[in-house]
């Protein structure tokens, strides 16, 4: 399955490559569908198809830490700039909270190979974990296309569940006193986030999150695309 | 591109043929209740089976709609209907359905004939003339929650050709509309006996739906819960398979 994934990707990749334009004009519509956790400013991207801003089982480099650790998305910006993509940044002017959503300007990627698109945007309060999509082909054919997507966990800083250890721009109603869930990553490298434990104490216990408001399961956002 | 589809479609027929031996071999399907039409109208019948694949969340009987565009049966992010809150705090979804064909953009409905325990599944047949593109819904509480339920929300059949079938691994959504204590009396279902269902007061933090952040349970951390490990739930909480059958 794998394999031919891949071979799947590889052929779309060169076809795209070989005629160079597929004209597309699109909006992207992200919308927040946890019961308390809010994204950082958003990284709405177009790219080609050997660019990516994150890749599950791989070390993430100093510019993805940056935006899964404290929500700065210019090291990844900077990062794909000569590949020349197609990006909106910070869509929602600021955090996006649970329930809200925000949808770009229009994307246009006509004339370009830019047909995969990718988000990121850190997930808070956690201490890497970030929502992402990562390479999705965008289609050609005009339409309303809407899919789920998870949480991620970067793999670059221990879970400890600490409000010292996690930015807190707003007052996410994190508490004081815990003694740190986790003291290391067993998987150093870009995994699906395990969801944060939290617990009912907010002057103690294991964590300074609340359990009752921070965990989620995956999935934890919709994506809608409108191709015109 | 060619691999693609023809692996899709390899796809697509399996799960028709597997849904079909399915249906073969229950009882359970119900008939829709579709009004009456011209013999002479091109019917389409859909058969809707909703598998329960949780550890330990009965389902409460399934809301099962019909209908074109225009009806959802909530919208993500927006405050519940009642009608919603009264199906995802307190398992009863005759609110929902009876909103649903007061719509004007109503086809057909039915409801489960029961609650759908863990592991098993039921079906729902109905029937709908073929020229109004039809979309479905479906939903149905997890009992052992506060008001979690899961389902699927105004999904076009329309790409649907007769003889195939399409499966959806559906989330679970918590309606928003009662804290998430967990607590003795608040849960309708068989692991808080008594427990309360539906109650017009809207006590949860935010107003709104969202995904489910499931359940915490008093062994991993919530001391005032009643539900236990058991309880607990990952997403998908549900298969639910559509198959045109002509």
């Amino acid at each position: 399955m794998n394999i031919k994934k891949t071979v799947i990707a590889t052929m779309l990749g060169l076809s795209a490559v070989s005629a160079n334009v597929q004209a597309e004009q699109f909006t992207v519509q992200i919308e927040n569908l946890t019961n308390g956790i809010f994204f950082t400013p958003l990284l709405v991207a177009a790219h080609d198809s050997s660019t990516k801003l994150f890749q599950t089982g791989t070390s993430a480099n100093a510019s993805l830490e940056a935006m899964a650790e404290g929500g700065d998305i210019s090291g990844l910006v900077a990062d794909i700039a000569g590949t020349s993509p197609t990006t909106v940044e910070n869509p929602a002017v600021g955090l996006l909270a649970p329930g809200a959503n925000t949808t770009t300007s229009m994307l246009d990627t006509d004339g370009t190979a830019n047909n995969y698109l990718s988000i990121v945007g850190m997930l808070l309060p956690t201490n890497d974990g970030f929502v992402g999509l990562n390479s999705w082909e965008i289609p050609s054919t005009a339409g309303t296309y809407s899919f789920t997507i998870n949480g991620y966990d970067a793999g670059t800083e221990a879970n400890d569940e600490l409000t010292a250890s996690i930015p807190a721009p707003i007052d996410f109603g994190t508490g004081t006193g815990g003694t740190g869930v986790a003291t290391s990553d067993s998987n150093t490298n870009v995994h699906i986030h395990r969801g944060s434990i939290g617990d009912d104490n907010s002057t103690s216990g294991i964590s300074d999150l609340d359990n009752s408001v921070h965990r989620w399961l995956n999935p934890i956002a919709r994506i809608t695309v409108v191709v015109q | 591109m060619s691999l693609f589809t023809i692996d899709f479609q390899t796809a697509k027929v399996k799960a028709a043929i597997a849904s079909a031996a399915i249906g073969t071999s229950i009882l359970l399907t119900g008939c829709g209740s579709s009004s009456s039409h011209d013999s002479t109208v091109d019917m389409r019948t859909y058969e809707i089976n909703v598998s329960n694949v949780t550890p330990n969340q009965p389902f409460s009987p399934i809301a099962v709609i019909l209908h074109t565009s225009g009806y959802q049966a909530w919208v993500d992010g927006e405050a519940a209907s009642t009608a919603l809150e009264v199906l995802a705090e307190g398992g009863d979804n005759s609110s929902l359905l009876s909103d649903a064909s007061d719509h004007s953009a109503y086809l057909a409905s039915d409801s489960g004939a029961g609650a759908i325990g863990p592991g098993n599944y039921e079906s729902i047949q109905l029937e709908v003339d073929a020229q109004n593109g039809a979309s479905l819904s479906v939903v149905t509480m997890l009992v052992n929650t506060n008001d979690a339920y899961t389902g699927i929300n105004a999904t076009s059949l329309a790409d649907l050709a007769s003889g195939e079938s399409v499966s959806y691994r559906t989330p679970v959504w918590d309606a928003g509309t009662e804290s998430d204590t967990e607590a003795a009396g608040t849960i309708p279902g068989p692991a808080d006996v008594g427990g309360e269902g539906f109650n017009a007061a809207r006590s949860d933090s935010s107003d709104r739906v969202h995904f489910h952040s499931g359940v915490i349970s008093n062994q991993d951390g919530l001391s005032g819960s009643v539900l236990t490990a058991d309880h607990r739930f990952d997403n998908p909480a549900a298969v639910i398979t559509i198959t045109r059958l002509n």
